[in-house]
Parts: structure tokens; sequence; C-alpha cells
């Protein structure tokens, strides 16, 4: 028997269904790309767990629905790399990151031996910046992958199918966490294009994420182990997801330059793009419109706030608890 | 207030678009400082197929007029694709003309930029070239067809603020009849307001107000400083002078004692 069906494997669904899975409901899962890959929005993120230095531009909602995200992930999967994150800016921008870290909180201010001592690779090269000892990263694709092994292993059923979120015919309830692909069901769904890069540049060692704050090339840098860093990530008021342009590409290498010259050296693996579903205020949503229940809007936060979304649509679902991001739908 | 190739606009205040922490908040900045104009850049947020027209639909639900620009052109051929590719986006002639000169400062390229003016007011465009304060090139734009003239304060994205207010006086001064645009540059309220003491018809700003903290309460603030500074315009303000001038009496006080 199918309590709950839920449509779109990303990061939202997958874990939707392992906290449905782990309170004892029968899910099924619907997902025509398939396994977790490059189909999906969440495969191209950067898995930064860093609610803290999100508040330099997110809603506050974003902070506290994101602090206990780290923990969920650590508890489901096991893979949760809790070094910090180190925030700098070059000398000329120092501007930058006083006004950073008015708008941050839970960080210690660091200078050059101190950063020397967090990343040795980056020492020489900056004088201060901002520690967040409390924040962490994942790899978005093993991620993905270990919640989806392990959602197998519990005998969820993955159905690779198209599945009209319309089709009434099936019992149960049916979650929509489709990402940018829902826009025709929620109008006010906007795409936000996002560019990325993996680097191999063994020649450079990071162990945590590190953000470079600059006036026109802001920067986030995430070690995914063996000299692979992620490199990301634009943000344009575009739905357009197939090409990188040259122009975001010479952006951020500059960025990745300026940040350590060793990383012109490297290889370049990969350059992905996708569009990330936001909505006016870039804030999630738990939609309910008779009897479907629509997860979206996670915007540049799907691994940051994926975990209190499940919580709170399993509460919704098994509880008839009102979550605080619900959003009733009369129409 | 200000009239632009024939139509009236409500405010003093032109805001740009981008950088805002999410259209909800820009849409608040444009409710609570009353800006009448939007620009937009077309070129970044574009992507071809017309993919930026979520962005763009939000842009329209302002209820504002729209001011497409060509930022981030750096070629007089690019400016002018870009403009065409404006119009038909957005269904207006009005095009916010940027060739950038320099890719460090951003400054105008002023040789470009009244080359392209000329191609695109031939082709029936009304040109808003963004330029610098000087007076001969300002005198170029108005031969090639601008009839609004909008110099930089400072460098775009400085929060510099004027940074040469005797040409901008200047120009005031050459140029009674066209319409003055502060544009780029500005940080805070207070330089907006200084803007409007020389007599400038409205100013164009983005970073200082979305990037700020509370993004809608600057633009507020930006607004009402506008209106201060008119104010103070159009109310003659005295000169300044060397010798201190008592504003009380002093008949009947032995002051020379």
């Amino acid at each position: 028997m199918v309590d709950v069906t839920i449509i779109g494997a990303g990061v939202a669904g997958l874990c939707i269904a392992r906290e449905l899975r782990d309170r004892g409901t029968h899910v099924q899962l619907y997902d025509r790309g398939g396994a977790p890959g490059t189909h999906s929005c969440s495969w191209w993120a950067g898995g930064m767990l860093a609610p803290y230095c999100e508040a330099e531009s997110a809603e506050p909602e974003v902070v506290n629905l994101g602090e206990g995200a780290a923990q969920w992930w650590q508890d489901k999967t096991g893979l949760v790399n809790s070094q910090g994150s180190l925030v700098v800016s070059q000398d000329r921008d120092q501007g930058q990151l006083c006004q950073f870290a008015r708008r941050t909180s839970q960080f210690d201010h660091v200078d050059r031996a101190q950063i020397a001592e967090l990343e040795p690779d980056l020492g020489d090269r900056f004088s201060s910046g901002l520690f967040f000892s409390s924040e962490s990263h994942i790899c978005p694709r093993s991620a993905l992958t270990a919640l989806h092994q392990s959602l197998l292993r519990d005998g969820v059923e993955f159905i690779v199918a198209e599945r009209d979120p319309t089709d009434s015919s099936k019992a149960g309830l049916t979650i929509d966490c489709r990402g940018y692909s829902a826009r025709d069901e929620l109008t006010n769904l906007r795409g936000v294009k996002g560019e990325m890069l993996m680097l191999s540049c063994p020649d450079v060692t990071l162990s945590r994420t590190v953000r470079l704050l600059h006036p026109r090339i802001p920067l986030y840098v995430v070690p995914r182990g063996n000299g692979i860093y992620m490199v990301g990530a634009t943000m344009i008021e575009s739905s357009a997801s197939d090409h990188v342009t040259a122009r975001s590409l010479l952006e951020m290498l500059s960025a990745a330059y300026a940040l350590n010259p060793a990383f012109g050296e490297a290889e370049l693996l990969e350059i992905g793009t996708d569009a990330r579903p936001a909505f006016a205020d870039n804030l999630p949503r738990i939609r309910r419109r008779g009897g479907m229940i629509y997860v979206n809007g996670l915007f540049r936060h799907g691994f940051l706030l994926s975990p209190a979304l499940a919580r709170m649509t399993a509460d919704l679902v098994m509880d008839g608890q009102i979550p605080e991001v619900m959003d009733e739908d009369h129409s | 207030m200000p009239v632009f190739y024939d139509t009236k606009i409500a405010s003093r205040l032109m805001l740009g678009t981008a950088q805002y922490p999410s259209p909800a908040i820009l849409a608040e900045a444009f409710k609570r400082s009353g800006a009448g104009i939007a620009t937009v850049s077309v070129r970044r947020e574009a992507g071809g197929e017309r993919a930026g027209q979520d962005f763009w639909d939000l842009i329209a639900d302002l209820g504002v007029k729209v001011l497409p620009n060509t930022a981030g052109c750096h070629s007089v051929r690019e400016a002018v694709t870009t403009a065409q590719m404006a119009r038909e986006l957005f269904d207006t002639p009005w095009i916010k003309l940027e060739v950038i000169g320099h890719a460090d400062t951003l400054q105008p390229d002023p040789f470009g930029l009244v080359e392209a003016a000329r191609i695109l007011t031939e082709d029936e465009f009304q040109v808003f070239p963004y330029c610098t304060e000087d007076l001969v090139l300002c005198d170029r734009l108005i031969e090639a067809g601008c009839r609004v003239l909008m110099p930089w304060g400072a460098p775009i994205g400085t929060g510099l603020g004027l940074n040469n207010v005797y040409g901008l006086r200047s120009l005031r001064a050459h140029f009674p009849d066209v319409p003055l645009v502060v544009d780029a540059g500005l940080g805070l309220p207070s330089q907006a307001a200084q803007a409007m003491e020389l007599g400038y018809d409205a100013v164009l700003l983005n970073t200082a107000v979305a990037k700020a903290g509370d993004p809608a309460a600057m633009a507020e603030g930006f607004a009402r400083a506008l209106e201060a500074g008119r104010l103070a315009f159009e109310a003659d303000p005295m000169e300044p002078r060397d010798m201190a001038a008592p504003s009380t009496p002093i008949l009947g006080k032995a002051f020379l004692a």
C-alpha cells in the first residue's frame, strides 16, 4: 500500500521521502530522469550548510530553518564535513568584509596567522577574514546518491517515469517536488540561473568552504577531496539552463585565481548550469492545493533547507501540523 | 517633476533592478520610495529565447515606466544590438545607453557613446546616454539627438557621491532646458540631495539601495532626500559668505564692549 507519492527525486523529494519513511510511511518516488544525476538542479549545488553566512543576503527564516541541517544530513548519511567556513576578501575590499561581518553572526575575526593555520594555502594572501566554525558542507552528489540508495534498501519504490501531478487516479497523497519543472503548476515560480565549475587542482589544498568577497564577483570554493574543487556560483535572473556563458566562466576563474594563483593550473573537469526554483521572496513554500502538496522555491538553499522542509512536510502529512512556511492555495 | 521625451514622470528617483536580495524586496523598495522608472539590464539577464521573462514580468508588475539599458556593453555594435533587442522585448523606444570604455573603472567610452547615440537616434530610439560630466561630450550627445543627459556622479557602484561638483554645476548652467540625471556613483541620500540642490532633474541609482542592509528603507531615505534637495533648489538658497551675520537684532546691545 502506498500512502504518499513523491514526484521529483532531487534534494527536496529525497529528503521528504527519507523523513516520511523513517516515520513509518509507505512512500513511492517518481522521477523521469532516474537515479540522482545531471537532470536535477541539486546535482550542481555547492552543498554548503552555512546558515550564518547566508544571513548576509537571505531572510532570517533561512538561518532559522537551516540551523539543524548539518545534524540531519549527518544522521541520515554520515557524509558531513564540519570544518567551518572561512570568508576572506582582498585588502582593497576590506569594506566588503566589514559589511559581511555586520550582517552575520557566529564567527570569529581571524588574522593572517590564524588564516594560515586554518588554510595554509591562503595565509600569505589574506590579512583578515571571518571564520564560521560551526558551519559545514556536504558533497551533494554523494549525499543524493546515499539517500537514494538507503531508500531503495528500505523498500521504497522508485519509478523512472513522468507522473502527471494532477493524476488523481491513485489513492493517497501526492507531494510535488519537481523544482522549476513545476512552473506550469506554480505560476509565480521563477528560475534563477546558476553556473558552476569543477576543477582539479592538486596544487591547492583547502579543507573547508572558502568564500571570497568581491564587489563584482562573489565566489565560493568547496573542496570535494582529492584536489577537486567546486567553484560557484552565478545568480542570473533567467530560467535558461542549457549553457554557461564565456563571461561567467571568465569571472569565476579569475576570482578563483585571485583566491590562489595556483588555480591557474587547474584542470576544468566540468562546467555546469541549471535553474534554481524561487518564489518572489526567495523563500521556500509548502503549498497545499486540494489533495496536492507542493514543496518548492528552495532557491540557492536546497541542501540547507530540505531537512527542515522534510520535517515540516512529514509533520503536516502525519500529524496535520501546519508548518510555518505553509501556503494554503484555494485557487 | 521631470519630463523625458515628452513623458512626465511622477518621481525624481530612478532605480536599477539588479543585486537585490529578492524580487519581493525590490518591489518593496519601489513601493516605499515611489520611484518612477525602473532600469533593467537586457544583456546580462537575457540568455536568449526570453529566458528572463519571469523576472521581466515581475518588473512589469511594479507598474512603473521601464527603461531598458545596455549595461555591460563594451562596443558600439554590442550596444546597438542590445538596444534593438530591448526594444523588441519591452516594446519601448527608450534606451539607457551604456558603452563602457574601461573594464576597471567602468567609465563611459565617450567616443563610442556619441557614435552609438547617433545610430540609435536615427533608428528612432529615445536615448538616455550614461556619460561623464564633460561639457563637450554632452554637447556632442545633444547634437547626436539625445534629449536627456545622464552624467555620472562617480564610477558605477562606488558610492563616492558627486566627484566633480564644478563640472555638474557647469552642465546645469549650459543646458538649462535639457533634463539632467545624475547616474551612478551615489552611496547616500545626502549625495542625492546635493544633486537636487544643483538643480538636477532626477537621480538613477542601484547598488546604494540594493546592497543596503534594508533596501526598502534606504530607497525611502533617497526619496525623502530628493524631496528635500529639490525643495531647497526651488526655494533659492542663500549664497555662502565669509562674514558672519547675526540672525537676531543686535541694536541696543553693547556688542563693542
